[in-house]
């Protein structure tokens, strides 16, 4: 059975005296245990939609469709308070901001654990030294007594993942987890977080732009593009939209003198016309794809997948 | 601490500091009574024995400033004090609500905002008779936006920091959040911006105990002792009313200094 189900879920935000439309027509599951990426560019709405499932969405955007987890529908009040605290986690962009300035990295380690969990206050700072261990944090007391700004980036991140392992959730939520990090850490820090997700049986939504990433850690891939999902990648991709991504990353095995580049720039959902919001920038269009929307078919959401295949 | 403040700013706090200890070690220090009449002192000029001289009742003036510190210094506080929970709570209060509960808090406070302090004092006086208790409820509430109007607007770019949606995802409640992640946080402005209320609560505290609906003779107080000290000078002793007045601008002086100094930190 699956743990989170979008179902045809879209959402529309203020603007002016209308609205406009970022995330439209989503329909994403993950299982228990499941890694599923969510690949996109910026303002393709991949953040949005990870962030609306713990209803964490901009003031007076408006959700359609249904997110659906552990078989019922995503509650609101006190109900996804209990949600947000026992079951659904997140790890954010950019720890530095997201974690509280002005209280101790063992202050925002045991919180959840003392308040949510009801662990003792002694207990809660034992297991969170054992978890600082965990995600190869050695000096667990010291770092337990230290603020924010002594740790570098990438100890940050590592201490959003022990604080998210802390509540042992159902789902976690990974919004770019390795994106504010530099290189040499990246890699390291996203290899923890899978590990230990798979040892602990969390299932994962992780959202990134970058494709060789998600690929590596996730079981399935879904990409997003003005809003929309136009691919769930299953082998070889097929969409022209992940065939122009793919094409435009190094590789290590090909010299290339210059690497090829999709034209134009990417769009949000609201600036997307009638037909295919990649149409403008696809070299396969036709003019049938200015026309209408093509629908998702087959893991993909395009007129020609079938004879480029 | 010491590099935040720069000089003045340490000058300032080791003068205050020196006021409070002397204040509170009065009843060594004193040489005299502060209420005991010494008609030979009466009116009395510098002396060995009396450095300030006497006021009109021969009351040594050395011993009723250093006793006197005590209602002038202690008032100011205790108005801040209140004026700063409260307008804290209200501060954060409207900014975590926003929308109506916002707009009905800003108003209100812009209301009280207009009106001076003094006139607060004055109908709390009125209403429960002279004396320190009327004063400070009356200033405090006069004190309050100035402390909400800050706090708010800190507290309304703190709540959209990403910190705040990390606890909000991590399941704490509102409540939970507002105590324990942005108070912490504001505590900077509040304390640079209570500190700077003090200054002028210190003089609107010394007003009204001038106009007489503060402190009550005959116990000693720095505003009491301009406004006696004024009949005395008439009479040919300004010792009492100068020295009253140069130390309630100092301290004003000293507590404004410290005020800037930590706001210009935070």
């Amino acid at each position: 059975m699956s743990l989170l189900t979008l179902e045809g879920f879209g959402l529309a935000v203020p603007y002016g005296r209308g609205r406009r439309t970022l995330v439209e027509q989503v329909d994403l599951t993950i299982g228990r245990g499941e890694a599923v990426g969510l690949v996109g560019e910026s303002g393709s709405g991949k953040s949005m939609t990870a962030r609306a499932v713990i209803g964490l969405t901009p003031p007076g955007a408006r959700v359609t469709g249904r997110i659906v987890f552990d078989g019922a529908e995503v509650p609101s009040g006190r109900a996804l308070r209990r949600l947000r605290a026992e079951r659904i986690a997140m790890i954010f962009q950019d720890p530095r901001a997201h974690i509280n300035p002005v209280r101790s990295v063992g202050d925002f380690l045991t919180e959840a654990m003392i308040h949510n969990l009801g662990t003792p206050v002694r207990q809660a700072s034992a297991r969170a030294v054992r978890l600082l261990k965990e995600v190869g944090i050695g000096d667990g007391e010291r770092r337990l007594r230290q603020y924010p700004h002594e740790l570098s980036g990438g100890l940050l991140q590592r201490v959003m993942i022990a604080s998210v392992l802390a509540v042992e959730p159902d789902l976690v939520l990974a919004d770019e987890p390795t994106t504010a990090l530099d290189v040499t850490s990246q890699s390291e820090v996203m290899a923890i977080l899978d590990e230990l997700r798979r040892e602990r049986g969390m299932a994962m939504l992780l959202i990134t732009h970058d494709l060789e990433l998600a690929a590596a850690t996730c079981d399935r891939l879904a990409v997003m593009y003005a809003g929309r999902i136009v691919e769930d990648i299953d082998g070889e991709p097929r969409h022209p939209y992940t065939r122009g991504l793919m094409r435009s990353r190094p590789s290590l095995e090909e010299a290339v003198h210059r690497l090829p580049v999709i034209p134009g720039r990417p769009v949000a959902a609201f600036e997307a016309g009638e037909g295919c919001a990649f149409g403008p920038r696809c070299d396969l269009a036709e003019p049938r794809c200015r026309e209408t929307r093509p629908p998702f078919v087959r893991g993909v959401a395009c007129l020609r997948a079938e004879e480029t295949a | 601490m010491t590099r935040r403040l720069g000089g003045p700013g340490v000058a300032a706090a080791v003068l205050l500091a020196a006021i409070v200890a002397i204040t509170l070690l009065a009843p060594l220090l004193a040489p005299y009574n502060p209420d005991l009449p010494d008609l030979f002192n009466a009116l009395g000029g510098a002396t060995a024995a009396h450095p300030l001289g006497g006021d009109a009742l021969g009351r040594d003036v050395l011993s009723r400033l250093m006793y006197g510190a005590r209602t002038t210094l202690l008032a100011p506080v205790l108005v801040i004090c209140v004026a700063s929970a409260a307008g804290t709570t209200l501060a954060i209060v409207a900014a975590w609500a926003g929308g109506k509960v916002d707009a009905v808090v800003s108003r209100l406070l812009d209301v009280l905002f207009s009106v001076p302090g003094i006139v607060f004092a004055l109908v709390t006086v009125a209403v429960l008779g002279p004396g320190v208790p009327g004063v400070v409820i009356g200033l405090a509430v006069a004190y309050t936006p100035y402390v909400a109007r800050v706090v708010r607007s800190a507290a309304l770019r703190e709540r959209g920091l990403p910190y705040v949606a990390a606890a909000w995802v991590q399941g704490r409640s509102a409540t939970a959040i507002c105590l324990r992640h942005l108070l912490p946080n504001l505590r900077p402005i509040i304390v640079a911006q209570s500190v700077s209320a003090l200054g002028f609560a210190v003089i609107d505290v010394a007003a009204v105990s001038f106009l007489g609906l503060g402190v009550q003779p005959p116990t000693a107080d720095w505003g009491l002792m301009v406004k006696s000290g004024l009949d005395s000078a008439m009479r040919g002793q300004p010792l009492e009313a100068l020295s009253a007045g140069l130390l309630i601008a100092l301290v004003v002086a000293a507590v404004n200094l410290l005020g800037d100094r930590l706001g210009r930190q935070s």
